[in-house]
């Protein structure tokens, strides 16, 4: 089974955000693999083990994803690729990133593509299915279950809290929900392999790409902070009082009731 | 200079959602003096276009198929491109729910334009079309435009406000034949979960619970508020997790994003994941038994004490209060 896993570093959103110069601040920010990719990486590594074959994580970015990618190979995929766009692209959205993805995924022959649903900093969900369509293959968005049996794929998917049960072939894309899996962290050993393990490097010539074929399709014209909410009002007093006051509040100031 | 634009109605068990109506405003918007279509797809659809043109759409286009009756991405893609392609619009317009999610990224690469995903407001300034959406899991915006090709965005549920319905308003509704043909994915078993009532993803009051509401049982004051305010019930996924309530009722980034004039976060910690699926709400009321939780951050009104103390008090009060008016 030849496997792939579409990975992207993402800030961890958990951190406090702030904006310098119109962009959001990476200075000292903590990064790490989306957290939905995680999810991607772990069934990725539960098909080969089931089906044999061998796994190979991609990412777009820069150099400073190898850090991300050399912990999927520590987790125990086998391969890893860096796309490195920072010479060449200035401007991507996700047209951008799904197109390179596709152009490098075209002729790999995968029998199956994982990805997350979605990117918890940029959070569009679109860079999966946009790439299924490029590579004219199937997908299904955020699934919770997966198996395969000789070449179909029957996958659970969550739709809003109801659950479809799907059945497709190989080859086919699927993007990862929360419930799919518990990823495992990397061990020691794991650690030690992924260091031997490859990571090659690309940029966008070599898939004989040039900047214009990714030109971005949408512009960011403005970041911001959302205004910052007064600070919230914790009632006082007596429990009962409170509650009599947050009743008032909720009718005469906020008017929500 | 006025644009087309054309918007995805979604229907689910018969009925138009909410979010199309919101679709028709912001297509409005974008439209200025141009022309708004709605589409429908589906098995059986037609009749849901008037309410369409109700609220604010010029004509509707249908496209009628058995093979729509279930939602798969091939068989909507066909059919959604087949409409695009007939009627050549400047901007389109779904949902950001998981049809929309599911299937826009698709349409997209086909046409190969730009996508504008989840937005919470749409503006024209100078001539752009401007949306603002979260990034950053709630934590701050960004307004983005198109610059090449279609306008092309989805837009979250409860953000923009409908046209009010004119029943009076009038449009053409006309149908297109498509065939619908190789679809590579199957539905074979589609299990709905407990939703009864309100649509979490629509209700303007929800009322929710976490870790803190400690059981099953735990959760009935939150119901009871619940239905005397005419709202729904959520959950945390702690809650989910610890299995005092259904997954379907979750909220945050894996469940669903809501956007309430009214939220009461009744034994939730906050955290981030949490808060990407609230944050956006009008009025936050929070009530916790611990003064350092986070979701004090995001409220206007807290109140630091036992869940199971105040919500019963609340119950009272609120009854009280709807008696009087
Ligand atoms: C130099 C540079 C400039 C940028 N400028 C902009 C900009 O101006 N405007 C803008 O909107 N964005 C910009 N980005 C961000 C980038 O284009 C998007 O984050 C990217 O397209 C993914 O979109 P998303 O976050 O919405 O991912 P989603 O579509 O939400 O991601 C879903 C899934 O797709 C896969 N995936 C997503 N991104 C990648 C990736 N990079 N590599 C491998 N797999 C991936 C993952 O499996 C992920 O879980 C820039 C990035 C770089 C490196
Ligand atoms: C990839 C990923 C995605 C996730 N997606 C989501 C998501 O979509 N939605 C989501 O909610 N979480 C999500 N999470 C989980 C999230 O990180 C938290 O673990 C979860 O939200 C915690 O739920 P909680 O607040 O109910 O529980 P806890 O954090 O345990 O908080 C319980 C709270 O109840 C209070 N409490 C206890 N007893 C009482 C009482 N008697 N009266 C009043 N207060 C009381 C406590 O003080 C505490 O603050 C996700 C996590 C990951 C990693």
């Amino acid at each position: 089974m030849n496997i792939f896993v579409l990975l992207k570093r993402t800030f961890d959103t958990e951190e406090k955000i702030a904006i310098a110069n119109g962009a959001i601040n990476e200075e000292g920010a903590e990064f790490i693999i989306n957290p939905y990719d995680e999810y991607a990486v772990e069934e990725a590594i539960q098909i080969r083990d089931q089906h044999g074959g061998e796994v190979t994580v991609v990412t777009v970015g820069n150099e400073e994803a190898e850090k991300q990618l050399r912990t999927a190979l520590a987790m125990g995929a086998d391969k890893a690729v860096l796309i490195n766009t920072e010479e060449d692209v200035e401007v991507s959205d996700q047209f951008t990133t799904a197109k390179i993805l596709a152009e490098y995924l075209k002729d790999k022959e995968a029998d199956i593509i994982l990805a997350g649903n979605v990117a918890i900093d940029n959070g569009s969900g679109q860079v999966g299915p946009r790439v299924a369509d490029l590579l004219d293959i199937p997908y299904v968005t955020t699934i919770t279950n997966l198996e395969i049996s000789g070449e179909t794929v029957t996958v659970v998917r969550d739709v809003e809290g109801d659950s479809e049960t799907i059945e497709t072939q190989l080859p086919v894309l699927v993007t990862a929900q929360q419930g799919l899996n518990e990823p495992r962290y990397p061990s020691l050993p794991g650690i030690m392999k992924a260091k031997k393990k490859p990571l090659e490097e690309l940029e966008i010539d070599d898939l004989d790409l040039d900047e214009d074929d990714v030109e971005a399709k949408t512009k960011v014209v403005e970041i911001f902070l959302p205004p910052s909410k007064e600070a919230g009002r914790v009632l006082e007093g007596e429990l009962n009082e409170q509650v009599q006051e947050l009743v008032s509040l909720l009718h005469k100031e906020a008017k929500v009731i | 200079m006025g644009k087309k634009v054309t918007v995805l109605g979604e229907v689910r068990d018969g009925a138009l959602r909410n979010v199309s109506f919101e679709g028709v405003a912001a297509a409005r918007t974008i439209a200025e003096d141009g022309e708004v279509v709605a589409v429908l797809l589906g098995a059986e659809v037609k009749g849901l276009a008037e309410e369409l043109i109700a609220s604010g759409a010029d004509r509707a286009v249908v496209v009628e198929n058995e093979k729509l009756a279930e939602y798969t991405s091939d068989g909507f893609a066909q059919a959604f491109l087949a409409v695009i392609e007939q009627e050549q619009p400047d901007a389109i317009i779904a949902g950001h729910t998981a049809l929309g999610k599911d299937l826009s990224p698709k349409i997209a690469s086909k046409l190969g334009s730009g996508l504008i995903s989840d937005a919470v407001k749409v503006e024209v300034e100078g001539g752009n079309v401007v949306f603002t959406r979260p990034i950053y899991s709630g934590k701050a915006f960004e307004k983005k435009i198109v610059t090449d090709g279609v306008i092309f965005a989805t837009i979250r549920p409860n953000n923009i406000q409908p046209l009010g319905k004119d029943d009076a308003r009038t449009g053409d509704v006309s149908e297109l034949t498509v065939e619908i043909k190789d679809l590579r994915t199957i539905v074979r078993e589609v299990a709905k979960k407990a939703t009864q009532g309100v649509d979490l993803s629509e209700a303007k009051i929800i009322v929710a619970g976490g870790r803190g509401v400690k059981s099953e049982d735990g959760f009935k004051p939150l119901q009871e508020l619940a239905d005397l305010l005419g709202g729904a019930v959520g959950a945390s996924r702690g809650a989910c997790d610890a299995e005092y309530c259904d997954y379907s009722l979750q909220i945050g980034q894996t469940g669903k994003v809501v956007t309430p004039d009214l939220y009461i976060a009744c034994g939730i910690s906050g955290a981030i994941q949490h808060l990407a699926g609230m944050s956006n709400s009008k009025v936050i009321v929070a009530i916790n038994k611990d003064p350092e939780a986070n979701i004090f951050n995001v409220a206007d009104y807290g109140i630091v004490g036992d869940l199971f103390e105040v919500v019963p008090m609340l119950v009272e009060e609120f009854k009280s209060l709807l008696v009087e008016a």
